[in-house]
């Protein structure tokens, strides 16, 4: 905890730096960031942005818990997404929007699982085909967005408008999608310390080889962890797309970077569940806080996005260290 | 379909990809998992861009872009042999920090948003072999790119050459598969990881030149558009051979070319859009399973 302090205070400080070479107040600047975020309009907007966000951050913790690193989560949110879309606009009622979210989660869960079948079966790495897997996904769905599935009405790539039935009720800024991103991370909270297949997790993290040497099935453990990681990623793309605006809109999903700001998060509390929550939930505000910052001070916002890579740096530096200093080996 | 534009304009895409492949491949053989190229190149393109536009030369455009590259790798370098942080960990942050950075830059330093262009930015020019450019098909192929293109295939040639005709590479490989070996010869293990990571820092300065200055000549948020992640998959195929990254490297490039040819017949741009990860993905499964097979063959 002291640590995270301490890298903190010094991304703040290296922001300060940047910010006065450039010409701008950091004060200021901070100053707009966290009346941006916290304040009575912003803070709409960071529920908003919070809730993908909290959800890729968890959905990539959990193989994260056992050490594996799954970077196809974009591939996995486009797909539950586009998957919940093709549904929701051909299945009606209340129905359609149940079967949507099973849809889309299951759509990531699978495309997810097939990746860790991959490293399982044929030994290509998991960093290296959760991510390639993750480009097809994302042009599979720019092509269905824009011929299969295109808007009769308009000549934008997007989907058409879900029907009125077919729709997640809002309150305020957010859906009722919320609850169901705690509720997962809840889950992901109570399995994690209280199950067994949570410690075969978290026992695989800290060492796998004494954990595969302990009886616990490595190729079986990966394939359910990235399943789950996967099957989330697609429940935070199908709970965005059935919110305003009803629609798969082209690159929506990708350009507010929820994937990577949840990585980040994920990578801060090493992928433990309400540490990961309290992260992500921090890092949306940072990012949401940035938006207003620009706003009102001219600031570019992605001065957030700098001071959370450095945050990570210095923390990954600073993990290091204390590691080294640990073992004098 | 298939002809000698083909194969001039896949040179000329895979040059960035090589470039990285080769930083990747250099700091693998150190035993160091470098995957912050992609972070490194885009750093290299803004540098590049603004050491172009700033001193009306290109050529001190590519000296900023590499050193730019070199200073830039110091975080990993730092983060990671000396400080003992996770390699991975810092290598995303480094990425992300890349775009967040850049980005912030083309905003403050150019005072726009997205693309900066100008007409009197200066780029790199096609060079013309003399005699080669004259030979039907090979001489299309392989005159009028960039200095940098053919730096490139230098570079392959002299890092094969360095790592298994030389001293260093020698003790480099050694340092990447037995480090404590290593060490008790009084091979500095820190010194190499540094070494590497600071040239392949270069090397990724060098690709970001190439992007930003020779096959365009603009400076664009987020150019580098996964090309780093590319290298890395390069890396992993070629099995951080330098001819073997060179082979992956005009696989992917050759796919990207293939795959513009086959919008002009129909297929829709986002089937080649993919086209080459699917590429690389099979190609991957592919030597998987002849290593396999090749680990059963051997072990009784």
């Amino acid at each position: 905890m002291r640590t995270v302090g301490v890298t903190l205070l010094g991304a703040l400080v290296l922001g300060a730096l940047l910010l006065a070479a450039t010409g701008a107040n950091p004060l200021e600047a901070y100053g707009a960031i966290v009346t941006g975020a916290f304040g009575p309009d912003g803070i709409q907007d960071t529920l908003a942005y919070a809730v993908p966000v909290v959800g890729m951050a968890t959905a990539l913790a959990i193989p994260l818990r056992a050490g594996m690193v799954n970077l196809g989560g974009e591939g996995q949110l486009v797909l539950g997404a586009i998957s919940a879309v093709a549904v929701g606009l051909h299945v009606p009622g209340p129905f359609g929007l149940v079967v949507a979210l099973v849809a889309g989660t299951v759509a990531g869960a699978l495309y997810a699982a097939a990746a860790a079948l991959c490293e399982v079966r044929l030994g290509v790495p998991l960093l290296v085909t959760t991510l390639l897997l993750s480009y097809p996904a994302m042009s599979l769905a720019a092509y269905l967005v824009r011929f299969p599935m295109r808007d009769a009405g308009s000549s934008l790539p997007q989907s058409g408008q879900l029907p009125p039935d077919v729709r997640l009720p809002a309150m305020g800024s957010v859906t009722v999608g919320l609850f169901l991103i705690v509720a997962a991370v809840a889950v992901y909270a109570v399995v994690d310390a209280r199950t067994p297949a949570g410690f075969e997790a978290r026992a695989t993290g800290w060492g796998p080889r004494f954990a595969q040497y302990a009886g616990i099935d490595r190729p079986a453990l990966t394939v359910r962890l990235l399943a789950c990681s996967g099957g989330l990623a697609g429940l935070v793309g199908a709970v965005v797309v059935l919110g305003f605006p009803y629609r798969f809109i082209d690159g929506a999903l990708i350009t507010p970077q929820y994937t990577w700001i949840g990585l980040l998060a994920a990578l801060l509390a090493a992928a433990s569940p309400l540490g990961t929550l309290v992260a992500a939930v921090f890092f949306a505000a940072l990012t949401s806080g940035g938006f207003a910052m620009e706003r009102a001070t001219q600031v570019p916002r992605e001065l957030t996005a700098v001071l959370q890579a450095v945050l990570i740096i210095f923390l990954a530096a600073a993990t290091g260290m204390l590691r080294k200093k640990r073992s004098p080996a | 379909m298939v002809d000698a534009a083909l194969f001039s304009s896949a040179l000329g895409a895979l040059t960035p990809i090589l470039f990285a492949a080769l930083a990747g491949a250099l700091c693998q053989r150190a035993g160091v998992f470098n995957i912050s190229l992609e972070g490194t190149m885009l750093v290299g393109c803004f540098a590049g861009v603004a050491g172009s536009w700033y001193t009306g030369s290109v050529w001190l455009g590519v000296l900023i872009a590499t050193v730019a590259g070199v200073a830039y790798s110091l975080v990993l370098a730092v983060g990671h042999v000396s400080l003992g942080g996770d390699a991975i960990v810092l290598g995303v942050a480094i990425n992300l920090l890349a775009v967040g950075l850049t980005s912030f830059l083309i905003r403050t330093v150019f005072g726009t948003r997205g693309t900066f262009s100008d007409p009197s930015l200066q780029g790199l020019d096609a060079v013309d072999l003399p005699g080669l450019k004259d030979i039907p098909f090979v001489g299309e192929v392989l005159s009028g790119h960039s200095v940098l293109v053919y730096l490139s295939w230098l570079a392959v040639v002299a890092l094969a050459v360095l790592l298994y005709r030389h001293p260093w590479g020698l003790r480099l490989r050694g340092v990447g598969e037995r480090p404590d070996a290593a060490a008790s010869l009084g091979v500095s293990v820190t010194r190499y990881r540094y070494g590497v990571i600071l040239a392949g820092g270069a090397l990724c300065g060098l690709a970001g030149a190439q992007l930003a200055l020779g096959n365009v000549t603009l400076f664009s948020e987020n150019m580098t558009a996964g090309r780093g992640w590319i290298a890395v998959v390069a890396v992993m195929l070629g099995r951080a051979l330098p001819y073997g990254v060179l082979a992956a490297a005009v696989l992917f490039g050759l796919a990207e070319a293939f795959g513009f040819r086959l919008q002009g017949i129909g297929l829709p741009q986002q089937a080649t859009d993919a086209a080459p990860y699917v590429v690389t993905l099979l190609a991957l499964f592919v030597s998987s399973a002849r290593i396999r097979r090749r680990t059963r063959e051997r072990s009784p």
